[in-house]
Parts: C-alpha cells; sequence; structure tokens
C-alpha cells in the first residue's frame, strides 16, 4: 500500500478502519523521508524518536475521538520554534539552539494530533526565493533535482512535492509559501496578515511575516488552516476575527463570479509559458461559470522596491537581538563589546542576511530615512489602495505565481536584484496584506507552473472555494515527480 | 543615481555591528549601489499629501490586566546560554 499519495480523508478512512495504524503510518513516514531526503535534502532535523512514541499512544484513542487530522504526519519550517526540537532558521547564528517553548502554531497542531516529524529548510531567516541561503545545504527541487525549490519555504515545499509528509508549515514574507509552491507543484496558501499567530515565529519583517499550509490538495490545506487560525493574546497582531470552518467554503460552486485579471501580472519579464497558463486556467474558470475581465493595479510596478526597503528595515531591527550573549552562536574573537557583537554576527550571518541588515540600517539611518523608509511606507499605501479599489468589483484576482519556472541551482545566486525580481507577482500581496494561494496549474519543460489566486481581506473562503473548483477541473494536482518512482512507502 | 561608496559601506556595517573586510565592503558597495538605485524608482510618484502605511489592519494597543504573572522558570531561560554560573549569564571579559 502506497502512502504518499493519500490525502488526508483517505489517510483517516485507512486508519478508521484499522487497515492502518499511526504507529505504522508514522514508521513509513520516516522511512521514505529516510530514501528520498539524501537527494532532496528537505529536512534538518528530524524528530522521529519522539515522534514514534507519541503515534503509538495515540493509537489507543477511540476513532470517534479523534478530528480530521488525527495522527497525520507534519513537517514545520525551521523558524517556527519547537520545544526541545533544534530550530535554527538555517542560519549558522541558531546552531544547536533548542527552544524552550513551542510557537502557539505548534500547540495548535499538537492540539489537532498531528504528528510532528522533523524541521524543514529554508533560506537563512527566511532571506530568499530559492533555498540556497541555508547555511547547512540546498534542498532540491524533487521534479527536477538541478534546480531550486523556490523559497523561503524551499523545504517545506519539495517535502510535500517528494511526498515525504502530505502536510507542512512554511512562511511568506513576500510570497516564501506561494513561490516554493508553484516551483514545486505544490498548494500553498498564505492567509490574511493576522489570520494566524505569529508567536513563536523568528522574526524577519513583522508587519509582513505570515505562518501558512502547504499541501498536496486544496482541501488538506483548507483543514491545516482550520487547525491554526485564530486570534492569541501572545501575539497582539493577530486578529480577533471568527474564524469559519474554511472545508464548507468547497462547493465547487464559482458561478457568477467575478474575476480581475490584472494586466501588469502579464508584463515583460513574466515568461509565454507562465501567462499561457493562467489563459487557460481562466478558460477553465469560465467554463464552471465565472467571469473575468482585464483590470489594472497600477502601483505594481513600485512593489519590489518598495517591499526591499520596508522588509529590510523590519530586519535590521529585528536581527540585532543576535548578539551571541544569552543564545545562539557567540565569537571566539573577543576583544571589545563591540568587537564580541560585531564579530559574533559577521562570522553567523550569511551574506544575504548581512545585506538586508546592512540595506535595512541605511534606509533607516538619520539623512536618509525620509528619502527611503518613509516614501516606502507611503508607496505601500497606494499598493493597498490598488487592491482595495479592485475588490469593489471583483470577488478575486488571478494571475501567475511566478515569472518563470524553477531556475538552476547556482544560475542567478550572485545576482541579487534578479533574484529578488522572481517575488514581484507575490510580494504586491504581502504589501496589502490580503490572502493568496498557489495551486498547479501547468508545466513548463517537465517544471510545474503556479496560478495564484488573491482574495479580500480574510476572505480565504472565497480564495479555497476557486482554487478548489479548478482543482477539480483540472489533473495537474494528480502528477508526480519522477523522483517518485521506485520507492517502496 | 547615488553613488555607495566603500567608506559609507563600512559606517553602515559599523551602524548594524557587523564586521566587514575591505574587500567585502567593495562587494557590497557595488550591490547595495545597484539596489538602491533600483529602489529611486518611487522616486517618480507624488506622494505629497499620501499617509504612510505601518500596519494593513487598523490595530489597537493591547493592555492586558496590570496583575503579575508566573515567568519562565530560570533554569530552563539558562538551557541556551553558552556559559552561566550562579543563575547568571557568563560572557568573556572585556574590561583589562
Amino acid at each position: 500500500m502506497k502512502l504518499a499519495d493519500k490525502t488526508a480523508s483517505e489517510l483517516q478512512e485507512l486508519l478508521h478502519s484499522k487497515e492502518l495504524t499511526i504507529a505504522e503510518l508514522t514508521e513509513a513516514t520516516f522511512q521514505r523521508i529516510k530514501e528520498l531526503d539524501p537527494k532532496v535534502d528537505a529536512f534538518l532535523a528530524l524528530n522521529e524518536e519522539q515522534a514514534t512514541k507519541q503515534a503509538a499512544e495515540m493509537d489507543q484513542t477511540d476513532t470517534g475521538e479523534r478530528g480530521p487530522l488525527y495522527g497525520l504526519p507534519i513537517g514545520v519550517k525551521d523558524n517556527i520554534v519547537t520545544e526541545g526540537l533544534e530550530t535554527t532558521a538555517s542560519s549558522l547564528i541558531l546552531k544547536g539552539f533548542n527552544p524552550i517553548y513551542n510557537a502557539t502554531v505548534v500547540d495548535k497542531l499538537r492540539e489537532a494530533g498531528m504528528v510532528i516529524v522533523g524541521k524543514l529548510n529554508m533560506d537563512e531567516f527566511a532571506m530568499g526565493s530559492s533555498n540556497e541561503n541555508s547555511y547547512y545545504k540546498n534542498t532540491k527541487n524533487p521534479w527536477n533535482l538541478e534546480t531550486v525549490p523556490g523559497g523561503s519555504s524551499g523545504g517545506s515545499a519539495a517535502a510535500v512535492a517528494a511526498g515525504e509528509v502530505p502536510f507542512t508549515l512554511g512562511s511568506d514574507t513576500g510570497g516564501s509559501i506561494r513561490q516554493p509552491a508553484a516551483f514545486c507543484g505544490v498548494v500553498g496558501m498564505k492567509p490574511t496578515y493576522g489570520r494566524v499567530s505569529r508567536f513563536g515565529l523568528i522574526a524577519y519583517a513583522s508587519s509582513f511575516d505570515q505562518i501558512g499550509p502547504i499541501t498536496r490538495t486544496v482541501k488538506d490545506n483548507a483543514l491545516l488552516l482550520n487547525a491554526i487560525s485564530g486570534h492569541d493574546e501572545k501575539d497582539s497582531t493577530s486578529a480577533n476575527v471568527e474564524v469559519p470552518d474554511f472545508t464548507a467554503a468547497l462547493t465547487g460552486d464559482i458561478q457568477g463570479l467575478r474575476i480581475g485579471v490584472p494586466k501588469e501580472y502579464f508584463a515583460e519579464g513574466v515568461s509565454e509559458a507562465s501567462k499561457q497558463a493562467v489563459k487557460d486556467a481562466l478558460k477553465v474558470l469560465e467554463e464552471k461559470g465565472a467571469t473575468w475581465q482585464e483590470i489594472s493595479l497600477p502601483h505594481s510596478k513600485y512593489a519590489l522596491s518598495t517591499y526591499y526597503i520596508l522588509a529590510s528595515s523590519e530586519a535590521s531591527s529585528n536581527l540585532s537581538r543576535f548578539d551571541g550573549i544569552r543564545y545562539g552562536y557567540r565569537t571566539e574573537k573577543a576583544g571589545s563589546l563591540l568587537e564580541f557583537y560585531m564579530n559574533t554576527r559577521s562570522e553567523g550571518f550569511g551574506d544575504e542576511v548581512k545585506r538586508r541588515i546592512m540595506l535595512g540600517t541605511y534606509a533607516l539611518s538619520s539623512g536618509y530615512y525620509d528619502a527611503y523608509y518613509k516614501k516606502a511606507q507611503k508607496v505601500r499605501t497606494l499598493i493597498k489602495q490598488d487592491f482595495d479599489k479592485a475588490f469593489e468589483n471583483f470577488d478575486v484576482i488571478v494571475g501567475p505565481t511566478t515569472p518563470t519556472p524553477a531556475f538552476k541551482i547556482g544560475e542567478i545566486i550572485d545576482d541579487p536584484l534578479t533574484m529578488y525580481a522572481n517575488d514581484i507577482l507575490t510580494i504586491p500581496v504581502n504589501l496589502a496584506g490580503v490572502p493568496a494561494i498557489s495551486v498547479p496549474c501547468g508545466f513548463d519543460n517537465g517544471l510545474p507552473l503556479g496560478l495564484q489566486i488573491i482574495g479580500n481581506y480574510f476572505d480565504e473562503e472565497t480564495v479555497y472555494r476557486v482554487a478548489d473548483a479548478f482543482e477539480q477541473a483540472t489533473e495537474f494536482h494528480k502528477e508526480t515527480p519522477q523522483t517518485w518512482e521506485g520507492v517502496a512507502q | 543615481m547615488a553613488k555607495m561608496t566603500k567608506e559609507e559601506v563600512i559606517e553602515v556595517a559599523h551602524l548594524a555591528r557587523l564586521a566587514i573586510t575591505d574587500e567585502e565592503a567593495v562587494h557590497f558597495a557595488d550591490q547595495l549601489e545597484a539596489i538602491t538605485n533600483a529602489m529611486e524608482l518611487l522616486n517618480e510618484l507624488d506622494t505629497e499629501n499620501v499617509e504612510p502605511t505601518t500596519h494593513v489592519l487598523p490595530l489597537v494597543n493591547v493592555m492586558r490586566e496590570d496583575k503579575s504573572i508566573e515567568g519562565l522558570p530560570r533554569e530552563l531561560v539558562m538551557k541556551n546560554v553558552k556559559e552561566h554560573e550562579g543563575g547568571q549569564v557568563r560572557v568573556p571579559t572585556i574590561l583589562d
């Protein structure tokens, strides 16, 4: 029995009928990880001993008392703290860091009965679009091991694409869930800012960061968002709004749905294959009763600059806590206190992190603050207004998730501006704070392409409904990469 | 177009508490110059009468009741400290 291609409800059926136990499922998951991960390199730390023990205990719980995610395995991005399980954010500066409490989302996974199998590789402190900025290793794209999985949640997307786990958590600051989901041919949701607690998420840019689910199907994605959403008194930016059952939105009915298609998302730099895949997707949605119209989000071209000023500024402040005193890496070369700080940070951080810290420090420094930081905050308002205006007349906004499919490892790592441009279609969403999903919508030379569906504030339900209707009408999510072939479990 | 000099990068690195070599400073100067030049695209926009966005949601300050609550136990807090002694964090000598 092959478990890797099963959805949550299929796995629950097997568990409920006793054809499968949670212990067996957990064991099979680790077997598959051990077989595939030497090639894919998605995982950093594995939680095998603890997970195996937990699984055996959980089998004792009556099936009638189990929720829809009970006993199912999940991997967690390494910038989300897990008590007693090493958490590094893929940085040397946190090597060996052993959290003393759980992120709120991790407590919620445990409450739902999920089995945490390990921590997933990422770009250091979530800064990057290829996973090449990890201090520890390069994760590979399961569809072509010479290409990147995207980033920064590259490990989370690759692990799901490889079938190592059916569920992972990622985080998205400028596209870090949706871009790797698109590159790896899986479903990745960035919820509305404030939907999910950030308590225990190692901060990169606090006014953008948001945790979200990565899965192989839209329904599984909605199930996982159900489990992690909600107000948290430990995160004063988490929104005190009602959390609906997102799976109830998956009716398949999109009759009369109004779709806006921004012409700016089909501009120069977006590949023909990406554009064509979205046009084909629009036809599918039209056949299901939706209508679409070209719209303009006129400030889109300013999003990239705005984002890198604001996110880097927030990062320069957030990352000042890494000073080598109370936890994390500490230099051996301490002379003065200043040298202690400077050497600890220089040795502990990688180049991209240093670049963004310096950029942020520069943008916030006296004499440049108004020209860069304040200016960018004002342009953020204009970008947000573009979305507010579009949602007056449309239910969702649809376009490509990324300009191109996955690129080769090493291809653009030395060219930061080209690397940043990867997120040109995902960043505006974070600037506005609205929710958006990426779902598989085609292939270009064997590499997956993603369809981005953007919704209004706290309207993940409509986003999921459209994504699910598209998934039901297409077969892209059923395709599996070559890495699956010949794997036993 | 703003020019980013090696000296400026060293100054910014110092403010950010990063030690960088002269060679690194030259490398970063080129990259940061390209990035900041790209950011000057924003100057095209007239933002004179636009309010800055600090946060996308209408947030209000959250206060909890002024009541003492138990913090984390000290031995747990010390778990990730490299060196500690008598409940205190031990740091290298920095004064002669």
